[in-house]
């Protein structure tokens, strides 16, 4: 099997997008009778080990969207491809990271990393040994046989990032998954996210409703505004590669900041 | 895992409290001349336990009591468990059978005890389904419930990593379910003495309701008393041994503490 710890996956020169959303819709009914728009038209392709950050304010549709790409909630109409396939439902190639870390408070840490592995029935001691390097990787070695109450919330979302990639997805989704944590904990965590991303090798999309840290993260920023949720627009980040958190202080990084708070307060108040 | 903290003064409350209560029986008893035959003094009913367990009477009628409090509560737990863990997961056969598993609980099992006895005889057999029929409702009860219960990120998150039913059902439901169906198991224990008295009560040939009876018609209430005390201590034992089993198996659970009072 390919080992996502050790650079680069064999497909990186294939021509297909990494997944890409086609005329995707999502109506959700509403007790009146009047369905609710979710999400109209979303079009756009992400490339293979690309950073994009989706970010608008809470109902414009971000979490859905990242949703539908997991399969775990259908679009209305439209079309969502995955390395180049037609997705129906939920794929081994992604695995997600949840805004609350979702861990199942009877087993401990290592165990929570294995549900994917086992899910998928996968070799047990090639997954243990994985599950040591991933809980390594995002720092976490010596907790293996904690339980989740007894990590702290920072802690308990790095054993998500860790589950998420135990079955090497080729996507990496997350959902607001710093969202929960204090100021300090997420920059600090935020850091991490980029170095992980050099040796994870896979494309990812995170949403957040935090304007600073869709720059701050992202290769490109989607822009989404709300009622119905749509894309607003899409921002290619012009950011050194290696990005230090002072790299927020700069010129460029304040324009950036005000243009994407421009197009969203055109569009809405945001308060 | 969390400290138990043993408070020592509660403990001496407690016992404190004990002893207000025995004091206070016995001044009653004694200082107002009640006659045993109404109200025994605390000590002859000491003297009547010991009596009875020296003798190894309540030794025989604590194992039948206890042998169909045991076997009913299995056996109603078994059936409370598959039928419960069927209902939980298919829609279907809850709408079929529920209204009639109501129905049937409505129906108060003391009613029902006579029936039983006749049906299958004076020996342990009819004290055994009796007291399955009443173990067996809680625990079906909190089973459902268990299993309907587990968070909806939970099977969101399954889902995302592509898990199939049965795995979300073994990963998942079914652990998330443990700490209720402890809690219904932990009624069920308590439970299952009652049925098995009541059946005794009905017709029985051993037993400690047996015992109970015999005792009052003979005006010994002395004894009778001192069969409440072996009672109340089996009870407390019963329930003393599930508790600690829940807390073995459930230890990641905060709320089985809550759901078991």
């Amino acid at each position: 099997m390919k080992n996502a710890l050790s650079e680069g996956l064999d497909n990186t020169d294939s021509p297909c997008p990494a997944f890409c959303f086609q005329d995707v819709n999502k109506l959700y009914p509403s007790r009146d009778g009047l369905n609710v728009e979710a999400l109209r038209n979303i079009n756009f392709e992400v490339s293979r080990r690309e950073f994009v950050t989706v970010v608008g304010p809470s109902g414009c549709g971000k979490s859905t969207l990242l949703k539908i790409l997991a399969g775990i909630t259908d679009a209305t109409s439209g079309r969502v491809e995955i390395n180049g396939v037609l997705q129906q439902g939920p794929s081994v190639e992604i695995g997600v990271v949840f805004q609350s870390p979702v861990l199942l408070p009877w087993r401990n840490i290592l165990e929570n990393v294995l549900v994917p592995a086992e899910i998928q029935k996968r070799d047990k001691k090639q997954s243990k040994d994985k599950a040591y390097e991933l809980l390594n990787m995002v720092g976490l070695n010596g907790f293996e046989t904690k339980y989740p109450k007894e990590l702290s919330g920072g802690m308990q979302q790095r054993v998500g990032i860790a589950r998420a990639l135990i079955n090497d997805p080729s996507i990496l989704l997350m959902d607001e998954p710093f969202g929960a944590l204090d100021a300090m904990t997420r920059e600090s965590m935020n850091m991490e996210l980029l170095r992980l991303k050099e040796s994870i090798g896979a494309t990812i999309m995170l949403v957040t409703h935090s304007i600073p840290e869709a720059i701050f993260l992202g290769d490109r920023v989607v822009v989404m505004s709300p009622r119905p949720g749509c894309v607003e627009e899409i921002m290619t980040i012009d950011l050194p590669e290696k990005r230090e958190l002072s790299i927020i202080n700069s010129e460029k990084f304040g324009a950036y900041d005000s243009h994407i708070r421009h197009a969203l307060n055109s569009k809405v108040g945001l308060d | 895992m969390k400290k138990v903290t043993f408070n020592e003064r509660d403990m001496m409350l407690r016992v404190g409290f004990f002893v207000f209560v025995i004091a206070l029986w016995h001044f009653s008893v004694t200082l107002l001349d009640i006659s045993p035959l109404v109200f025994p003094a605390p000590w002859g009913v000491v003297v009547s336990l010991y009596q009875g367990i020296a003798s190894g009477e309540f030794l025989f009628h604590t194992g039948v009591t206890l042998y169909e409090t045991l076997m009913g509560f299995v056996i109603g737990a078994i059936v409370a468990l598959v039928l419960g863990g069927l209902i939980g997961q298919i829609r279907l056969l809850e709408k079929i059978f529920y209204p009639y598993i109501v129905a049937f609980q409505a129906m108060p099992k003391v009613a029902v005890a006579p029936l039983f006895v006749a049906w299958f005889g004076f020996g342990v057999t009819s004290k055994i389904i009796i007291t399955a029929t009443i173990v067996f409702f809680p625990i079906l009860a909190n089973t459902i419930v268990g299993l309907r219960s587990a968070p909806r990120e939970q099977i969101e998150m399954m889902a995302a990593f592509t898990a199939s039913p049965w795995q979300k059902f073994l990963m998942v439901r079914f652990p998330h379910a443990l700490p209720y169906i402890f809690a219904g198991l932990d009624v069920g224990i308590v439970l299952a003495i009652i049925g098995a008295i009541v059946g005794e009560f009905v017709g029985a040939q051993a037993g400690l309701g047996y015992l109970i009876l015999q005792r009052n018609f003979s005006m010994d209430i002395t004894g009778v008393f001192a069969i409440l005390i072996v009672l109340s201590a089996i009870g407390i034992g019963l329930h003393t041994i599930m508790k600690f089993i829940a807390k073995r198996t459930v230890f990641w659970s905060e709320t089985s503490e809550d759901l078991r009072q």
